[in-house]
């Protein structure tokens, strides 16, 4: 399996864990990643609150840039695949509008096409189970996650609107994490938080608000029993792991639970060491995981 | 006809006691609605079971429920899709969970408060029309066209679905929310109002106002007359960002660090947005917002747990403006972009416009050779 690959911007930056964990996984599954390395920020929805045509453009260049290359898209952050499915949306919508969009990326030697060669954008969540398949992913698995006990959190982009986020043909898309998880031999976690918002886009406008989200959804997982969380999303990663000493004091409570990325929970299974992972750099201590991991003895 | 069991989570003041879950058994047509089968259990079983509701046809706004934790209504929810939803997991014979709204007080049953969390929010963004100068001798005459972009916002029937759902509202019950903001785009976007930069100033402002809503759709999803409270909400800081509108909430000032940034340097370079979003350059000095010092204060114990533990150890992470730009000419095509993009700026709403194109014919033998 051959991909054009898109990781995001935070994959990059506050988050690189996911963006080495990604790299490794992919290996291990035997995908081969083309990075789209001229391609840009997919504007988080806040370039289309400023001006849409201008995100819808940019997306656009993103889309061409993958179809340059004739593969199916790949991105690994719910955030970006909201954001570009909200962009892909308007412009397979109207032929007079994708040419408008069109005319200034024909100056850059590109164009979007609808549908050409089929073209899809998957979030690796949607892709492993879409695409690549549990049943193959199973067979991959030397070290199953049997104990662990995770609580799937989605991240609002790929969960809704559901009529833009291809539900239709792909009904079961918020229940995927699950299928993930028990076919990496792990237990689900059910909680109130799965599909609710992690808080993190209006961290710097509402702190008290975003914070309160983040400290609710991490202590609800902990009181059903998690040993940690697993997300598609860098961002919910940003507000559950990185601020969740800070949301801790906003909920008034300790927390203390492990946030994993999905490629992390992934390669885990697949016989990754936590430290190969990137855990260590997490804030809130995987020790726990790992901890739980040791029971299990290697297949 | 089937059989169906409806879960309902019961509230009855009068007894003294606190909610409590009933089941009910139900026979009807799948294609029959929750709340036919919630009248046929009150008909046939409990007299007492309350629900507000008239048209029963998505006309009137009354029956605003959860089924199986989606907002929606009653009677535009087939409870044949209700019970399969209810079984997407587990299989088998899970009942119909069914509940009040939720951010709202429960009255009785699947009765709620409305007026203190609705309504009051309703009225508190000033819904009807503040025309400046004498009003004309006759009717006020306008543009069919510009109407049209607040028909959308216009076709709300005052369910408090998305209220019910909002995610936000949750968290902090004084947002305002997501039906009030959409009615208030209904008298931003109206070419007779006289006061749409008072309402902006307003709105953004608040701190529970246009900034305090988290982007996470619910409302979208449970609209049932595709207002889509959350776009127009989007709209409202487009509209507060043209008018240059520095609120104290920061978001206008996070809004264009991002934008700029992103025409710099293509891909977020973290420490310079979290600069420029306190702290905007201006010709190399820097302008420190009223929300600057707080929040730049509150945002460093996390920066120094992160180069504590290896997340935010490299230069690029915490000096702004030395992140890469993209590669060879890449960011001179971005940059192009931005000067075509800002001159137009066309808005694409497909709930007006629709969609010409029909579907394309995936060649999928091809997709799947590459996949």
């Amino acid at each position: 399996m051959k991909l054009a690959y898109w990781p995001g911007c935070v994959s990059r930056g506050f988050t690189s864990e996911l963006h080495g964990s990604m790299a490794l996984v992919a290996e291990r599954l035997g995908i081969e990643l083309v990075e789209l390395d001229r391609a840009n920020c997919c504007g988080a929805g806040i370039i289309a609150e400023h001006n849409q045509e201008l995100a819808d453009t940019l997306n656009a260049r993103t889309f061409a840039l993958a179809q340059q290359t004739g593969l199916a898209m790949m991105n690994i952050c719910s955030t970006c695949q909201g954001a570009q499915s909200e962009c892909q949306q308007r412009l397979d919508a109207d032929s007079s509008y994708r040419a408008h969009i069109n005319e200034v990326l024909s100056g850059q030697g590109l164009s979007y096409e609808k549908g050409k060669d089929g073209f899809t954008n998957k979030n690796f969540l949607w892709l492993l189970v879409e695409d690549y398949g549990l049943d193959q992913l199973a067979e991959k698995v030397v070290r199953p996650l049997s104990g662990l006990r995770v609580g799937p959190f989605y991240g609002c982009y790929v969960v809704r609107p559901k009529e833009r986020l291809g539900y239709d043909e792909f009904p079961e898309r918020d229940l995927y994490l699950e299928k993930v998880i028990e076919a990496l031999g792990g237990e689900v976690i059910e909680y109130d938080g799965a599909r609710k918002c992690c808080g993190f886009p209006v961290i710097t406008m509402n702190r008290e608000t975003s914070l309160r989200q983040a400290g609710t959804h991490v202590g609800d997982a902990l009181d059903a029993g998690a040993d940690c969380l697993v997300t598609p999303c860098p961002l919910c990663h940003l507000n559950l792991d990185m601020q969740q000493p800070e949301a801790a004091k906003v909920v008034n409570r300790d927390l203390g639970l492990a946030v994993l990325h999905l490629p992390q929970l992934v390669g885990l299974a697949l016989g990754a060491e936590p430290k190969q992972l990137g855990m260590s750099k997490h804030i809130a201590s995987t020790g726990w995981v790992e901890e739980r991991l040791a029971s299990s003895v290697p297949a | 006809m089937a059989s169906y069991t409806l879960k309902v989570r019961r509230y009855q003041p009068e007894s003294g006691e606190g909610p409590y879950w009933e089941e009910f058994d139900v026979d009807l047509d799948p294609s029959l609605s929750v709340l036919d089968g919630i009248l046929q259990a009150k008909d046939r079983d409990d007299g007492s079971l309350s629900v507000r509701c008239s048209c029963r046809a998505a006309i009137c706004g009354s029956c605003g429920m959860k089924i199986n934790g989606q907002s929606g209504l009653g009677c535009k929810t087939q409870i044949g899709e209700a019970h399969e939803a209810a079984n997407r997991r587990n299989g088998g014979s899970e009942p119909i969970v069914v509940e009040p709204m939720g951010n709202m007080p429960v009255i009785k049953d699947l009765i709620t408060d409305m007026e203190s969390t609705h309504w009051e929010k309703i009225r508190r963004i000033t819904p009807w029309l503040l025309p400046h100068g004498d009003p004309p001798e006759r009717e006020y005459v306008v543009e069919p066209e510009s109407m049209i972009d607040i028909t959308q916002s216009m076709a709300c029937i005052q369910c408090g679905a998305c209220v019910s759902s909002c995610l936000s509202m949750e968290a902090d019950p004084d947002f305002i929310g997501p039906a009030a903001l959409a009615k208030a785009y209904r008298f931003v976007g109206d070419p007779r109002d006289g006061e749409t930069v008072e309402r902006l100033h307003d709105l953004a402002n608040d701190p529970h106002g246009i900034y305090d809503c988290t982007h996470c759709f619910s409302c979208i999803d449970a609209c049932p007359k595709g207002v889509a409270p959350m776009d127009q909400i989007m709209r409202l800081r487009r509209k507060a960002g043209e008018e240059g509108i520095e609120d104290v909430n920061n978001g206008d000032n996070h809004v264009n660090a991002f934008v700029k940034m992103i025409e710099k340097k293509g891909t977020n370079d973290e420490a310079l947005l979290i600069q420029e979003s306190y702290a905007p350059g201006v010709k190399g000095k820097l302008k420190p917002t009223k929300a600057a010092i707080k929040g730049l204060t509150e945002s460093l114990p996390t920066v120094l747990r992160a180069i504590k533990t290896g997340k935010a150890r490299s230069l690029s992470k915490l000096i702004p403006g030395i992140h890469p730009k993209l590669p060879d000419g890449a960011q001179d095509e971005v940059k192009a972009i931005y000067k075509h993009a800002e001159e137009h700026r066309e808005e694409f709403n497909i709930y007006i416009k629709g969609e010409d194109d029909v579907e394309p014919e995936p060649d999928e033998t091809a997709t799947e050779e590459k996949v």
